[in-house]
């Protein structure tokens, strides 16, 4: 038990950040891309998330939750060394999740207003969250190389974002959105793929620990699934987003499936760089973890809880399943 | 002057928990509300069904808006703990981390996936579906309550653990989920929220009646509001004086502090008002009714009352919840008294101008309630963190002074920029009739027919 209870919260955490990167990602991208929308387009735009962020943005909540369950000192470790971009990123998802509904709630003079602070939270956010995934990877060192490679990284996330967001454009969406969303994604994937490309390159010279486990002989071999899947996946988006036709067809939800995928490779990557570690080179998962007695209550609430959050959310992305509607109050 | 970063934090953390508190006081009983609107709706006959509909409309619209409020500021409280108290959670983690983790799991998934039924589904799912979505949420809400005011408990009146180290280890789950005072709190807590809610909504549709915006409708919800006031008031001072018994056991120098009693006496007075001096360990110009406080919380004339200096430099500031306590029970009274002088006017149909003033002028003393009462909860425990074990100035991170004052003022300017239009949009959506939201579902219905026919 002492063994696997760490094992099984590490992958659970994982699993919510990831469905967190993903979920809140499309939602955060369409933010980005709002001010390019004119205004009846934003409207449609915020349709096609509005039923969703909420829960959304609750996998955050959740990876954040088991952390701290978890592994409360790599909790506190953590969260003390990210304080700015910690608190830069609430002040964006503050800012946007409001704007959700202010926007249509206040006299029509601000709503203007409000579309420019849900642009400006869904930026920060994304850039924050950038930058906290840098210095997390980094070892949370405040060396020169450390603040170079979170600052690659948070303004790379926010492009990823933006196909991500156009992905999901291409499914909830049609006519000149849809025809707007395959322009926006086109200029975001090249940007995305070189940031993505570099920041492969930059993290084993960038992080000796990180290096010494990919290029291993027999590690390394098992490994070329993880870089040739993500590169099928970019290839497969980018030739999608060049052929017109096939994106008229209503084929750009192969999109969003590639960019999901390249979400879970690098996620995989990720995950094989840092493990066993909590906190890379200072805590593994053992060291930090929380009493068996606290993980295994901990545990039971997780076997019942989460198979019902996957099947009512679901159930829910199924109701609102298709091209959205105007968002109608009832 | 030095920046102290100990002071800043708990600023900090005290005014994003008091703004995040806020909406969860509406949104918990709004929802409850709002799921009688509904059932009110459903069992209605011709004539009614139509303004309940329309009340439910109106509210949800609120709801909304209160409910994203709530969601984003509790966002910012679940980063506080690792951000500024992580030493609370190295200590304490075993016990506070699962229960935080009940709540996500339990709550906080129920609550935001249904919300997007109950805001976005209406044609999308039948109108029992959206019912069940509609009492979802506010079981979610509920929950989250729950496990939260448990944990807060525990931390005022910590049981079923063994301590290892220095680190918390789990001795008995059933012990520290209902610790001694979390029975109290809870109640306490819920029965603010809908009592919150109730002036909440009685407030803005006296506003609205007095507009003559929504007719019928928004007479409906006066007397809703009202009359739920009216059964609630006085069950939350029944509650509160047993929530005070609960304390002035487990907390003794807290009470002594709320009560501004500072020698240990039998047959201690209660005092209805004063200025209360630390230095001069004294209450200035006290008026006080003899005996009254022994007999309030021992239930005997002559019972014994700990006194302040028996705690000296271990109680808490005495001014602080003096005052705070005070606030909370006058608004407890004073929402008493107009809830029942309410209900006599509404069921006597005399129903005059100043009935509609008072319930708009009492729109917010939940607010006040309710932070006055956490005030006395929770300065009422300093210094400590956790009762007794770990004291605040242990587990706070060491931040540099200036940068969390910089992230405090980000806080308060966001907030205060919150809080004006979070007031103004209600003003604003209170002058409009739920008819004009009707508008735009009819027109959403005959889209969804029309792309369906063709
Ligand atoms: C008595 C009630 C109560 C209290 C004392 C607190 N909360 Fe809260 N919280 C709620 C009642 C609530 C709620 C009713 O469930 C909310 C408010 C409105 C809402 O959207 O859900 C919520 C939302 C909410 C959310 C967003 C949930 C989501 O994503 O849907 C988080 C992360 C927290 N809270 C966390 C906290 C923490 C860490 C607290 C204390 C330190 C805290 N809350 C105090
Ligand atoms: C929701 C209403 C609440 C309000 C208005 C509130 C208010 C406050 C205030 C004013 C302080 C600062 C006291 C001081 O330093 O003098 C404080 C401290 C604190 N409270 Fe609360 N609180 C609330 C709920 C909670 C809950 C639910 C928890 C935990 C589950 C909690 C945990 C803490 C912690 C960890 C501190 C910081 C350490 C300290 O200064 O004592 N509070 N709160
Ligand atoms: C009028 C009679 C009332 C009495 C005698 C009373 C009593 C108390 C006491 C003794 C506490 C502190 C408990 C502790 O620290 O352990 C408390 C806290 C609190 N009160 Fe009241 N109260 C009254 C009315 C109200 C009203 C009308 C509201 C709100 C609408 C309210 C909301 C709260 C809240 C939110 C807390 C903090 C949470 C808690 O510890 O329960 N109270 N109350």
């Amino acid at each position: 038990m002492e063994y696997w209870l760490p094992l099984i919260f590490v992958s659970l955490m994982g699993l919510a950040l990831l469905l967190y990167i993903i979920l809140d990602g499309y939602d955060l991208g369409i933010g980005i891309l709002l001010p390019l929308a004119s205004d009846e387009e934003k409207d449609r735009m915020i349709e096609a998330i509005g039923p969703f962020w909420d829960a959304n943005e609750t996998w955050i909540v959740l990876g954040i939750g088991i952390l701290l369950i978890a592994f409360p000192s790599a909790h506190g470790m953590i969260l003390t060394h990210l304080y700015i971009p910690v608190t830069l990123m609430l002040f964006g998802l503050i800012l946007r999740g409001v704007a959700f509904d202010f926007r249509v709630k206040v006299a029509a003079e601000y709503k203007s207003m409000w579309n420019t602070l849900f642009f400006v939270g869904s930026l920060l956010a994304s850039m924050s969250q950038g930058w906290m995934l840098g210095a997390y990877v980094m070892g949370l060192e405040t060396s020169m190389t450390s603040v170079a490679f979170s600052v690659a990284i948070a303004l790379s996330l926010p492009a990823f974002y933006v196909v991500l967001g156009c992905g999901w454009m291409f499914i909830k969406s049609e006519g000149e959105l849809y025809n707007k969303a395959a322009r926006w994604a086109r200029a975001a994937i090249l940007p995305m793929g070189v940031g993505l490309f570099l920041i492969s390159i930059a993290t084993p010279i960038a992080s000796s620990e990180i290096a010494a486990k990919w290029f291993t002989l027999p590690a390394a071999i098992g490994l070329m699934p993880i870089p040739l899947m993500t590169a099928v996946a970019f290839f497969t988006a980018l030739w999608v987003l060049s052929r017109p036709q096939i994106l008229q067809a209503g084929y750009g939800w192969i999109v969003f499936v590639c960019m999901v995928l390249m979400c879970l490779m690098m996620a995989l990557g990720l995950a094989y760089s840092i493990f066993p570690d909590i906190v890379i080179g200072k805590m593994n998962i053992w060291e930090s973890a929380a009493s068996t007695a606290s993980l295994q209550f901990a545990l039971i609430g997780t076997a019942l809880a989460v198979p019902m959050i996957l099947f009512y959310t679901i159930f829910i992305y199924r109701i609102f399943y298709g091209k959205s509607q105007p968002l109608s109050y009832e | 002057m030095e920046l102290d970063p100990f002071i800043l934090s708990r600023i900090q953390f005290a005014a994003n928990i008091s703004f995040h508190i806020l909406f969860p006081s509406i949104s918990i009983g709004l929802c409850w509300l709002l799921v009688y609107f509904r059932v009110r709706y459903t069992f209605s006959g011709r004539d009614d069904r139509l303004d309940w509909e329309y009340a439910y409309f109106f509210w949800v619209k609120v709801f909304a808006l209160t409910f994203a409020l709530g969601v984003v500021s509790g966002i910012t409280m679940s980063f506080q703990f690792g951000t500024n108290w992580p030493g609370f959670m190295e200590r304490a983690g075993n016990i506070a981390g699962p229960l935080l983790g009940y709540e996500v799991l339990t709550a906080f998934f129920l609550e935001a996936s249904f919300l997007g039924i109950m805001l976005y589904g209406k044609n999308l799912v039948s109108s029992r579906t959206h019912l069940i979505s509609a009492f979802l949420v506010a079981i979610g809400t509920t929950l989250s309550a729950f496990w939260i005011i448990s944990l807060n408990s525990w931390m005022h009146t910590p049981a079923g653990f063994t301590i290892e180290n220095g680190v918390f280890m789990v001795d008995d789950w059933w012990e520290i989920v209902f610790n001694p005072s979390f029975k109290y709190r809870f109640i306490h807590v819920v029965l603010a929220s809908l009592l919150t809610a109730s002036f909440f909504v009685a407030g803005i549709s006296a506003l609205r009646a007095r507009k003559n915006v929504d007719g019928p409708a928004t007479w409906k919800v006066i007397r809703t509001g009202v009359f739920f006031a009216a059964v609630l008031a006085p069950l939350q001072i029944f509650v509160g004086d047993m929530h005070g018994l609960v304390a002035l056991e487990n907390q003794p120098a807290k009470i002594a502090a709320v009560e501004g009693i500072w020698e240990t006496e039998k047959g201690a007075p209660l005092t209805l008002f004063g200025f209360p001096d630390e230095e001069a360990r004294t209450t200035h110009f006290a008026i006080e009714v003899p005996k009254m406080a022994s007999i309030i919380l021992t239930h005997h004339a002559d019972g014994e009352i700990k006194g302040l200096n028996e705690f000296e430099d271990a109680h808490p500031p005495v001014a602080p919840l003096f005052w705070s306590f005070r606030v909370m029970v006058g608004v407890g009274f004073l929402m008493l008294a107009i809830a029942w002088w309410g209900s006599y006017a509404l069921l006597k149909d005399r129903v005059g101008p100043w009935l509609l003033r008072a319930l708009s002028g009492m729109t917010f003393a939940g607010w006040v309630a309710t932070l006055a009462g956490w005030y006395v909860t929770e300065i009422g425990r300093q210094p400590w963190v956790v009762q007794g074990y770990i004291r605040a100035s242990e587990v706070v991170a060491d931040h540099a002074g200036g940068m969390v004052l910089s992230t405090l003022i980000g806080y308060l300017a966001l907030y205060a920029f919150l809080l004006v239009f979070y007031i103004f949009s209600l003003h604003y959506l209170s002058s409009k009739p739920a008819r004009s939201l009707r508008a735009t579902i009819d027109f959403a219905a005959n889209k969804n027919a029309a792309t369906g026919a063709a």
